[in-house]
C-alpha cells in the first residue's frame, strides 16, 4: 500500500534487514532508509552466499559440474540439472552429425521429475510466503506435502534434496518399482490438499486484504527488469518457455499457462503480490496435470535394452565426449522462472566459462525501484512473493 | 584453553553442592533447546523439513526462534562464506550463555564441496565458533540432524553451570589442528598451583 | 510487423544501416553474434530495443567472459609422481599474456514481440576497459553490470552505483579472470584448513 501524498522530511533512519532475517529466506541483506514506517530507499546487499560456483565450473569436467547445479537452486534441483544438461547437450550437438540422442523414456522421466520438483518448490514458496505474512499453518501443509515428493525422489535417485539425477544424455536411473502408483497417489493427495490449502489461505479474506495491491509491477517494468517465470506472468505477460520455446517433451503435453489478473478483487491490481501468490497455486495444479500426462504417455521401461534411460555421453572408446569449441545459451523454465546457462567451450574436457542466469538475481534488480514508498512490513511481502532463493542470487 | 573454567566453581566441594541444582537446570535446558533459525543454504531446507510435520522437532522441545537472544542453540545449516562469517559470529555473540553450536552439513563442517576450488567459502565454521556437534552429510538427513540433537542433549546433561561461566569464545583458531573449544569448555580443570 | 523471426543476417543488415562498425561473426559452432565496438554501444542498445522490426525488449543474460586463454593450447596434465620419488613441488604458473582485447561482455537479447534472439558481444581491454552502461535501456542490466565489474573487472560508464556485488568490498582481484590468484588469507583467517593439501587446483602447494 503506497502512502499517497506523504512528504518525506525530518530524519531518516537506516534499517538493516538481514543478512540474518527470518523472512529473507537465507542470507539476503537489504539496507532500508525509513521515514517512520515508510521506506524511502532500498539497497540490496548481495553476496553473503557467493560460493563461486561459476569459477568452480572452470576446474571440473562437464559431468562433474552437475552436482553443483543442484546447489545453485536447491529448492528445485531437478530443474537446475535439466537446464545445465540441456545446455551441454546443445553444445555437444551443435556440430552436424553429433546430435545427442536421448532415449524416449529418459525424456519423459526428465519432465516428469522436473514437474514434480516444480510442485515441491512452489509448495515451499507459497507456504513460506504465507508464513512471512504471519500464518504458520500453511507452511506446515506445504512442507508436509513436500515430504511426499521427496519420498518419490529418494526411492528413485537416492537423495532427498540434491539429486544429481539428470545426466548429460539421459537420466541416472529408471523409476523404482511401483513408482507409477506412488506418483499417481501423490497427484491425488496433492489435488485434495490444494483444495484445503486454498480454502485455508488463498481464499482467506484477511490474507487477500493484506496483499491486495501491494507492490504491483507493471508489465513494462517486469520485462525491463528481467522478471521471469511466475513473477513475469503475474504482471500480465503471457510467456512461458515450456510452451513458447518448448524443450524436451513439453510440446507433447497439454497445460494452461496462468496469467495474472488482479485476483484479489476490487483493491487488487494486476501484478500485485497476491497475483504472484495465486499464480503459484495454479501452477501446482497444472504441474499435476503434466505429471499425469507423462505417466500416461511414457513408454513402459524396456525389459532388456542395454540402457533404457541414457546415462553419460561417451564415445566409441568409452571416453566422455568432448564438446566442440563454441558457445551456447540455453534456457529453461524453472519454478523461479527462466534459468539460463551460457556455456563457453574451448574444446577441452572442462568448460571454459559457465554463466548461470537465474530468476532470483534479476528479480533483485527491481527492488531498488519497487520498494521505496512501501511500508516496512510490505517489504517482507515483496521478498516472499518474488520467491527469492538466495544461492540463486549469489551462486 | 587453559583458563577455561578456571575461575569459580571448580573446586570439588562447590561442584558437589551444585550437582542437584545442575541436574535440575539441565533437565530444563535439554528439554527446551530453542534453536536459532539460521539457514544459509541447502541444508537449511532440510532443517526446515526437520522442523516440519513429519520429523517434528517440537516434540524434543526444539522450537525455532527468529532472534538469537531467545535461542540456546545455533544450528549452522549451510555454507558460510567469508562475507558471512563475521555476521555469523556476531549472531553467536548475541546469544545468551549457555549456548551451543551444531554444525550441520559438510559445508559448515569443513567447506564441503566448495573446499577445493572456491575462493569465497570458509572451510569450516569452527574457525570462528566453538562447535559442539558436527553432523556430516550433504545435506544430512533429518534423522541425522535429530541424532545430532540427541548427542547434544547428552552434552547438555553433563553441563556444569559454574564451570563454563568464564569461558572465552575462541575466535579464529586458524593454526589449531582440530576444534578444541567444544569439549574442553565443559570439563572443569584445576587451575595451576592448586592441588 | 511480421511474426516471422528474423535470422542473424537479416538482423545484421538492419543494424548495419545505422551502425556500420557492427560486424556479424560466428562462433566455431555456428552460433551467430554481432560484434559491436564499445563506443556508441548505448545508441546501439537503444536502437535494438526501440526499432519496431527488432524490438529486443528483454535482456536475457549479460555474461562476461575472459578470453585470455581461450586460444592457447590446453595445459598438459601433470603426470602422477612415481612411487618412491620425492614429490615435485608444483611449478608456479607462467603469467598469461593475453591478446587484447581479452574481455568480452556478451549481451543475450530476446524479443517478446517477435520471439527472436540475438547475441551481441563487446570486446574490451583488460586494463581500463570501459563499456557504456545500458541500465537506462534494460533495467536489469544494472545488476548484471555490477556482477561483471566485480568478477571480471570491466568498468561501465554511466552506471549509477558501480560497486562490488558478490565479493566483500575489500576483496582484491577479479575472481573470474583467468589469471586470478587465489588469496590465502582473508579477514585474518587462513582460507585452507590446517594440514589440508591439494595436489592440483588453485590451492595446490598453498596449504599452510
Ligand atoms: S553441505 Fe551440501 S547440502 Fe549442505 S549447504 Fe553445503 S552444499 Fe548444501
Amino acid at each position: 500500500m503506497t502512502v499517497e501524498a506523504y512528504t518525506v522530511d525530518g530524519d531518516l533512519m537506516t534499517l538493516n534487514m538481514g543478512p540474518h532475517h527470518p523472512s529473507t529466506h537465507g542470507v539476503l541483506r537489504l539496507v532500508l532508509e525509513v521515514d517512520g514506517e515508510v521506506v524511502v530507499s532500498c539497497r540490496p546487499d548481495l553476496g553473503y552466499l557467493h560460493r563461486s560456483i561459476e569459477k568452480i565450473g572452470e576446474f571440473l569436467e562437464y559431468p562433474q559440474f552437475v552436482p553443483y547445479t543442484d546447489r545453485v537452486d536447491y529448492v528445485c534441483a531437478m530443474n537446475s540439472n535439466h537446464a545445465y544438461c540441456l545446455a551441454v547437450e546443445q553444445l555437444l550437438g551443435s556440430v552436424a552429425g553429433s546430435e545427442v540422442k536421448i532415449p524416449e523414456r529418459a525424456e519423459w522421466l526428465r519432465i516428469l521429475f522436473a514437474e514434480l520438483n516444480r510442485i515441491s518448490s512452489h509448495l515451499v514458496a507459497v507456504g513460506a510466503f504465507a508464513m512471512d505474512m504471519g500464518a504458520f499453518t500453511p507452511f506446515l501443509h506445504g512442507i508436509g506435502l513436500r515430504e511426499l515428493v521427496n519420498d518419490i525422489f529418494e526411492k528413485t535417485c537416492g537423495a532427498r534434496l540434491t539429486y544429481n539425477y539428470i545426466t548429460i544424455g539421459g537420466v541416472a536411473a529408471d523409476l523404482h518399482a511401483g513408482a507409477e502408483a506412488e506418483i499417481l497417489a501423490f497427484c491425488d493427495t496433492c489435488e485434495r490438499e490444494m483444495v484445503r490449502f486454498n480454502r485455508l489461505i488463498t481464499a482467506n479474506s484477511i490474507f487477500k486484504g493484506r496483499l491486495a495491491g501491494v507492490a504491483a509491477v507493471s508489465a513494462a517494468d517486469a520485462v525491463s527488469y528481467g522478471l521471469v517465470g511466475p513473477n513475469l506472468r503475474a504482471s500480465g505477460v503471457d510467456f512461458d518457455l515450456r510452451r513458447d520455446e518448448p524443450y524436451g517433451f513439453y510440446s507433447r503435453v497439454q497445460f494452461e499457462v496462468p496469467v495474472g489478473g488482479a485476483f484479489a478483487g476490487a483493491r487488487g491490481r494486476v501484478g500485485d503480490s497476491y497475483d504472484r501468490f495465486v499464480l503459484r497455486c495454479i501452477e501446482i495444479l497444472e504441474s499435476v496435470r503434466i505429471v499425469r500426462q507423462c505417466l500416461e504417455q511414457m513408454p513402459k521401461s524396456a525389459a532388456k535394452a542395454d540402457d533404457p534411460v541414457g546415462g553419460w555421453q561417451v564415445d566409441a572408446n568409452k571416453q566422455l565426449r568432448k564438446p566442440p569449441r563454441g558457445e551456447v545459451y540455453c534456457r529453461v523454465e524453472n519454478p523461479r522462472g527462466e534459468t539460463g546457462y551460457h556455456v563457453v567451450s574451448d574444446g577441452s574436457r572442462k568448460p571454459y566459462r559457465i554463466k548461470i542466469r537465474t530468476g532470483s538475481f534479476t528479480a533483485m534488480s527491481i527492488f531498488e525501484k519497487l520498494v521505496p514508498g512501501l511500508m516496512i512490513s510490505d517489504v517482507v511481502a515483496v521478498i516472499g512473493s518474488f520467491d527469492i532463493v538466495v544461492p540463486e542470487i549469489d551462486r | 584453553m587453559a583458563e577455561c573454567g578456571s575461575k569459580a566453581g571448580n573446586r570439588d566441594g562447590e561442584q558437589l553442592a551444585l550437582t542437584c541444582v545442575d541436574d535440575f537446570l539441565n533437565w530444563g535446558k535439554e528439554n527446551s533447546l530453542f534453536y536459532l533459525l539460521f539457514a544459509t543454504a541447502c541444508c537449511g531446507i532440510e532443517l526446515m523439513q526437520t522442523g516440519g510435520p513429519r520429523f517434528d522437532t517440537d516434540r524434543l522441545g526444539m522450537i525455532p526462534r527468529p532472534t538469537p537472544r531467545q535461542a540456546d542453540l545455533m544450528i549452522l545449516a549451510g555454507t558460510i562464506t567469508h562475507k558471512m562469517a563475521s555476521r555469523a559470529h556476531l549472531l553467536w555473540k548475541q546469544m545468551a550463555e549457555p549456548r551451543w553450536v551444531v554444525s550441520m552439513g559438510s559445508c559448515a563442517n569443513a567447506g564441503g564441496p566448495f573446499s577445493k576450488y572456491s575462493y569465497s567459502v570458509l572451510n569450516g565454521m569452527d574457525k570462528f565458533l566453538p562447535v559442539d556437534v558436527y553432523i556430516p552429510g550433504c545435506p544430512p538427513r533429518p534423522e541425522a540432524l535429530i541424532d545430532g540433537c540427541m548427542a547434544l542433549r547428552e552434552r547438555v546433561r553433563r553441563f556444569r553451570a559454574l564451570g563454563i561461566r568464564d569461558r572465552d569464545p575462541v575466535v579464529i583458531a586458524s593454526a589449531s589442528p582440530a576444534p578444541v573449544c567444544g569439549d574442553q569448555g565443559f570439563k572443569p580443570q584445576r587451575p595451576e598451583g592448586q592441588g | 510487423m511480421s511474426r516471422q523471426p528474423l535470422d542473424a543476417a537479416q538482423i545484421h543488415a538492419l543494424v548495419v544501416e545505422r551502425f556500420p562498425a557492427v560486424t556479424l561473426e560466428r562462433s566455431e559452432n555456428a552460433q551467430p553474434w554481432l560484434k559491436a565496438p564499445a563506443d556508441g554501444f548505448l545508441d546501439l542498445a537503444r536502437f535494438l530495443k526501440d526499432d519496431p522490426r527488432l524490438a529486443y525488449d528483454s535482456l536475457m543474460c549479460l555474461s562476461g567472459v575472459d578470453l585470455a586463454t581461450f586460444n592457447l593450447p590446453p595445459a598438459k596434465p601433470v603426470p602422477p609422481p612415481k612411487p618412491g620419488a620425492a614429490p615435485v613441488p608444483p611449478k608456479p604458473a607462467e603469467p598469461i599474456k593475453p591478446v587484447e582485447p581479452s574481455l568480452a561482455c556478451v549481451y543475450l537479447l530476446h524479443s517478446l514481440v517477435h520471439r527472436h534472439r540475438l547475441m551481441v558481444k563487446v570486446l574490451v581491454d583488460r586494463n581500463a576497459g570501459v563499456v557504456p552502461s545500458v541500465e537506462s535501456v534494460w533495467g536489469v542490466a544494472g545488476y548484471f553490470e555490477r556482477e561483471i565489474f566485480d568478477l571480471l573487472g570491466v568498468g561501465f560508464a554511466g552506471h549509477h552505483d558501480l560497486r562490488r556485488i558478490m565479493t566483500p568490498e575489500d576483496w582484491t582481484g577479479h575472481p573470474l579472470r583467468k589469471d586470478y590468484v587465489y588469496p590465502t588469507r582473508y579477514n585474518g583467517v587462513e582460507l585452507r584448513r590446517a594440514g589440508q593439501r591439494f595436489e592440483d587446483g588453485p590451492y595446490a602447494g598453498n596449504a599452510p
